[in-house]
């Protein structure tokens, strides 16, 4: 990525970044860079991200960061919240943080409305640990805990969050499952989520992501993952509620 | 932000009501909670009071998010806290872990109930290795253990002060009995008695400058590699250790020559000061320890109490050993006349069968 097109809340001394070559991760936090570096939200946004590969994320950014505990992330970004409401909170996660260990405080605080934005990655494994089998991981998939390919008879079929929270949330609420293959759609789509918060209401967004490392993929298999096995599966779009 | 206490005066209440007013009083702007018997009243009190004094209140999804909506709050820079008991402690070791880690200011009250897992809702001394040692970690907190509805006030207030000082999550520990009975005390301003507002800034932002002028913008809880983290460790126990002579409390009555020492914290130490009291009127020499820090250990203390008192001992507690392991270590290695226990796991002690165990 050449220096041009770094977002400019893009803390450059730790670039090149530490996630792997392929990795998704990188592209979600371009478009959150990009999305803050429009709005010119840097100096509001307080940054937290959970343990998993999102913290590598930990000094990524020139705002105020910090790591968290496994899926513990939603509520560190609420309380902070709470006690200074000029502060943009955001909350960034991997799927197995936020649908897994971490889901009552995704649904609570979607019933509550807090305005927090949650950004959650869906990479369909734990890809920290080292690629079992996550909420999202697709039927018939091959994970570690899967080696036989995901049995939705024996583990049900993956969870889809924003449809999911879609029942419980406000009005006002933002919804959207964005995708790396669609970077500069995925910034408009986390905007409106950073947007939805700064008029008092909670969004989330899921990005599909890459996991090439616990895929165990080439490039070119890792991208037809993603743009056919995961986009036929989740629909990327803002979701109705 | 309103004083809720200005003038002193003398009241009557539940100890919940009294840590709901002491952490007003204190400066205290949010509390998080999640029910559990028997510090209910406490978010309850609190709730109520709360909008009259400009605080903030959330009732979360379970101890977890009260733990870690709290480490929020307090990264905003706002004094923040919670209660629990018995089982909510357990989930509580996750944002004691975290604030031990990231030396966040978290302060929880702790109104001890029976254990293992649900138990009782009534009464117990069984959560003190987990407020002590319930982290992945080195039990770097501080831990005051109470015997009166004054010192729930007292103690309240001083936590606050000193998590913010001194930079260690900080816990107060009472019990179902404490919570639920009335008793007098004085309530009054910490201002009148010395104590400034609490010490709270925001711990993450441009605001936080660091060695080097530079602001503290990433807060870390995850290290790469041992030596790294071995490092960081290495100066949480220093200044642990550094702080230890300036926080220890305890409560010490004795002469030489006595025949035993009765050692207990928080509503036993009461039980065992009324045993003394009565015993010393009979005519028997016999000395009273009462820690009030269960972290730190007040150890020299002990071990000096034990020299005075001639080697025996008398460990007391409502649970099998966890106050008596850390007073059995902090005399390790002294020649010992005697060591002996009451142990009664979850339930209450009353001075008579303390009497009867000096004399046994
Ligand atoms: C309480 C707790 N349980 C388990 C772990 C181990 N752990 C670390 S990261 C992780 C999974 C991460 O997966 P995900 O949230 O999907 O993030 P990813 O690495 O895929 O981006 C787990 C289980 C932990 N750190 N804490
Ligand atoms: S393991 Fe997967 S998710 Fe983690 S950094 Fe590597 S590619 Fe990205
Ligand atoms: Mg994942």
């Amino acid at each position: 990525m050449s220096e041009l097109s770094m977002p400019r809340c893009w803390n450059r001394e730790t670039k090149p970044h530490s996630f792997c070559p392929g990795c998704g991760h990188g592209l979600v936090l371009k478009a959150l860079g990009m999305a803050v570096d429009e709005l010119e939200l840097a100096e509001q946004v307080t940054f937290a991200c959970d343990i998993g590969c999102s913290l590598l994320a930990w000094n990524f950014f020139n705002f105020p960061s910090l790591q968290t505990h496994h899926g513990r992330t939603i509520p560190v970004m609420v309380g902070l919240k709470k006690a200074d409401s000029k502060r943009v909170a955001v909350a960034y996660m991997g799927d197995g943080g936020g649908y897994s260990i971490g889901l009552q405080h995704l649904v609570s605080t979607a019933v509550r409305d807090d305005p927090v934005t949650v950004i959650l990655v869906n990479n369909t494994v734990y890809a920290m640990t080292g690629g079992q089998m996550a909420p999202t991981t697709l039927p018939g998939q091959k994970t570690e805990t899967t080696p036989f390919g995901r049995d939705e008879a024996e583990t049900g079929f993956p969870l889809k969050g924003p449809e999911l929270l879609a029942g419980v949330v406000h009005p006002e609420a933002y919804l959207a499952r964005g995708t790396v293959a669609q970077v500069l759609r995925l910034k408009k789509t986390i905007q409106k989520g950073l947007e939805t918060q700064r008029k008092g209401h909670f969004a989330f967004i899921e990005a599909l992501s890459t996991c090439p490392t616990n895929w165990r993929t080439n490039a070119a298999a890792t991208w037809s993952f993603l743009e056919r096995e995961m986009s036929d599966y989740y629909q990327t779009a803002e979701i109705p509620h | 932000m309103e004083k809720a206490v200005r003038k002193e005066r003398r009241v009557f209440m539940t100890g919940n009501e009294v840590v709901a007013w002491a952490a007003l009083a204190a400066g205290a702007v949010h509390m998080f909670g999640y029910p559990i018997t028997p510090q209910n009243e406490i978010m309850h009190y609190w709730r109520r009071l709360a909008p009259e004094y400009g605080r903030g209140f959330l009732q979360t999804e379970d101890e977890l998010s009260a733990g870690f909506t709290a480490i929020g709050a307090i990264i905003a820079g706002k004094a923040a806290f919670s209660a629990t008991a018995g089982p909510g402690t357990i989930l509580f070791q996750e944002p004691l872990s975290m604030a031990e880690m990231m030396r966040l200011p978290l302060v929880l009250v702790v109104q001890q109930r029976g254990g293992p897992s649900t138990a009782t809702v009534i009464y117990s001394q069984q959560e003190v290795t987990l407020a002590c040692f319930g982290g992945n970690g080195e039990g770097m907190r501080l831990v005051y253990s109470t015997a009166s509805h004054q010192e729930l006030y007292d103690y309240t207030i001083k936590a606050f002060h000193h998590a913010w000082s001194y930079r260690f999550p900080t816990l107060v520990l009472g019990d179902g009995y404490q919570a639920k009975m009335r008793e007098a005390l004085i309530i009054y301003d910490p201002a009148e008695r010395g104590w400034e507002a609490i010490p709270a800034e925001p711990i993450l932002g441009p605001e936080r400058i660091q060695g080097g002028g530079r602001p503290l913008l990433h807060l870390r809880n995850a290290f790469s590699v041992e030596e790294e983290l071995a490092e960081v460790l290495r100066e949480h126990l220093d200044d642990f250790a550094r702080a230890a002579p300036e926080l220890v409390e305890y409560e010490f009555t004795g002469e030489p020559g006595a025949e035993i020492l009765v050692a207990a914290h928080g509503i036993v130490g009461r039980a065992a000061r009324a045993a003394v009291e009565e015993l010393r009127a009979e005519g028997r020499p016999v000395n009273f320890f009462r820690a009030i820090t269960l972290r730190p250990f007040p150890e020299e203390a002990l071990l000096e109490a034990l020299r005075i008192s001639g080697g025996a001992m008398l460990v007391v507690e409502s649970a099998v050993g966890q106050f008596g392991r850390m007073a059995r270590l902090a005399v390790a290695g002294e020649p010992l006349r005697s060591f002996k226990t009451l142990y009664r796991p979850g339930v209450g002690i009353a001075a008579e069968e303390i009497k009867e165990a000096v004399l046994a």
